[in-house]
């Protein structure tokens, strides 16, 4: 869109005397600094990698989120959308509060003392930091994978079914349905369905994160978050991830946190970066990756920093 | 700011001297050729005809250099934007360097007739194109997005030159067909040190980009018109 509106506006008449190509020329140069203010600078001679131009609206949206560790503030003021059923990637330095903002989102700060959060995290019309939101509800409806697998020292039916058991009563036949349900959105399904009835700690590291994948979307929630889902996998099993995370956003809102830039740039539709507890800049990956906006984005993003 | 990666700031500057070193031998290649030509210099232009390799041999190296750096470093933002600029960049240079090295050629054939016309706009048009081409090569170097953008808006005198040396041409044609071997080799001589200039104002385009990770406008200032241009007697239309 901000390149048809250049071509009209900018175009210099081939036949114009030099006095008039001239000023054409100015107005072209004074256009061309606006441009680089206001449209997206993510296209790359046109080309932009993933969907630099278009957001979906909110799904979630944080509102001046602050968050304290006892007298450390740890979030400073965060305001940030997460755009419904696409990717946000959170990138940062250690200590730079994108873990931490993702526990806020499903309210795992509650269970230790002397943590609060302050602002709004809306998500369906109710603020999730709100001291009367019933937490069982909300993590039925914000799922969290880790960066270690954990399954649990159970069948491997059996982790999907314990989760789902907390939320819903099925029936053994929709429980069945359910579970293959599960595995097969996790792409675990093929490699599990002849031994659902043993242990999931004889799966593999990959497997295993994928049987966890399985385990948050049993309960169907709306938003999954990815805590470093890959840092323990190595590359092939980290591609399945990656590959399973693209899937998903087909149903689901995404939210990963991972200290892998390239990571962040194959998975991420807009990517967020954070330091010191402020985001600094949230833009669409191509455009984070390619010509950021912050200076202390692009020393960040080069390799630069500190 | 320094990467924290030692190696790969020495290699990005490595880079950085190789264009630099590709610029300054197309300089030299632009300059003598118009030297040659306006001297009638068989001898220069011979040795010109014979410098262009050492730049095919450098553009290679640029590419195989910003290949292995795209793979094991894998550059982010303006470390992405630079290198990719510096791809670019050196096949403006290599194509500037077969032009140059194509004047060079055609002034060794006519450098035994008459110069047609007067040098004074061939040596205009190479002034022009060897300053953009400096200064662009120069813009790179320094990161000078500024001095990209004013190479960029001043590529319309050099058409505009290029017009009137094909008016010219055109006319010592129609009057004498004898002149039509040289004038054609004139034609094509200023057509080459037009299309310098031209890869001079995409290197400043890219440079631009790659200073500032916003592209210019798609339309640039042009002023050459032999395009829409007829002949003067027949009303023949032109090429």
């Amino acid at each position: 869109m901000g390149q048809n509106m250049g071509s009209t506006a900018g175009a210099a008449p081939v036949n114009a005397a030099q006095a008039a190509a001239a000023s054409a020329r100015a107005s072209a140069v004074a256009e061309t600094a606006q441009r680089s203010a206001g449209a997206p600078a993510g296209s790359f001679g046109g080309m932009t990698a993933r969907s630099s131009a278009m957001m979906n609206p909110a799904r979630v949206a944080i509102r001046d989120l602050s968050f304290f560790y006892g007298a450390n503030k740890a979030l400073k003021g965060i305001t940030l959308d997460l755009p419904d059923r696409q990717v946000t990637g959170m990138i940062g330095p250690s200590g730079c509060g994108k873990s931490t903002l993702l526990r806020v989102l499903n309210r795992m700060y509650s269970l230790y003392p002397g943590q609060r959060a302050e602002g709004e995290v809306m998500l369906d019309g109710r603020n999730l930091i709100a001291d009367d939101a019933d937490l069982n509800a909300l993590r039925a409806k914000v799922g969290m994978v880790f960066q270690k697998p954990t399954p649990f020292p159970m069948t491997i039916h059996e982790n999907i079914a314990f989760g789902i058991r907390l939320h819903e009563r099925l029936s053994r036949a929709e429980m069945d349905e359910r579970v293959e349900w599960a595995l097969t959105r996790a792409a675990l399904w093929p490699e599990v369905k002849d031994r659902l009835g043993a242990s999931a700690m004889g799966l593999s590291g990959g497997q295993q994160q994928r049987l966890c994948i399985a385990r948050t979307i049993a309960v169907r929630p709306d938003v999954i978050l990815f805590d470093e889902p890959t840092s323990a996998l190595d590359p092939i099993s980290t591609l399945k991830i990656e590959e399973l995370i693209d899937e998903l956003k087909r149903d689901f809102t995404i939210a990963i946190v991972t200290h892998n830039m390239q990571q962040a740039a194959r998975c991420a539709d807009q990517v967020a970066f954070f330091y010191l507890g402020e985001l600094v800049e949230v833009a669409p990956a191509a455009e984070i990756f390619t010509a950021p906006r912050q200076k202390r984005t692009q020393e960040y993003v080069t390799g630069r920093f500190g | 700011m320094d990467h924290i990666v030692k190696s790969y700031e020495d290699e990005l500057k490595r880079l950085r001297e190789l264009i630099a070193r590709m610029g300054g031998l197309a300089e030299r290649q632009v300059a003598d050729s118009a030297y040659a030509l306006v001297r009638r210099d068989s001898e220069l232009a011979g040795e010109v005809v014979g410098r262009d390799a050492p730049i095919d041999a450098l553009e290679r190296e640029v590419d195989a250099f910003c290949v292995r750096l795209l793979a094991l470093r894998q550059p982010m933002a303006s470390d992405l934007r630079f290198i990719v600029a510096a791809l670019k960049i050196s096949q403006d240079i290599e194509r500037i360097g077969d032009y140059a090295r194509n004047v060079a050629k055609r002034s060794i054939i006519i450098s035994g007739q008459p110069f047609l016309g007067g040098v004074n706009g061939f040596q205009w048009m190479a002034q022009l194109v060897q300053r953009n081409l400096k200064d662009s090569i120069d813009a790179f170097v320094r990161d000078d997005a500024d001095l990209a953008e004013r190479v960029w808006a001043a590529d319309a005198p050099v058409d505009d030159i290029y017009t009137g040396i094909f008016r010219e041409m055109l006319t010592h044609m129609m009057e004498d067909p004898r002149n039509i071997t040289a004038a054609t080799h004139m034609l094509f001589i200023a057509k080459n040190f037009e299309r310098i200039g031209d890869h001079a104002t995409n290197i400043a385009e890219t440079v631009h980009y790659a200073v500032r990770g916003a592209v210019l406008p798609e339309d640039r200032p042009k002023a050459d018109v032999s395009a829409d241009f007829a002949g003067p007697a027949t009303g023949t239309p032109g090429p």
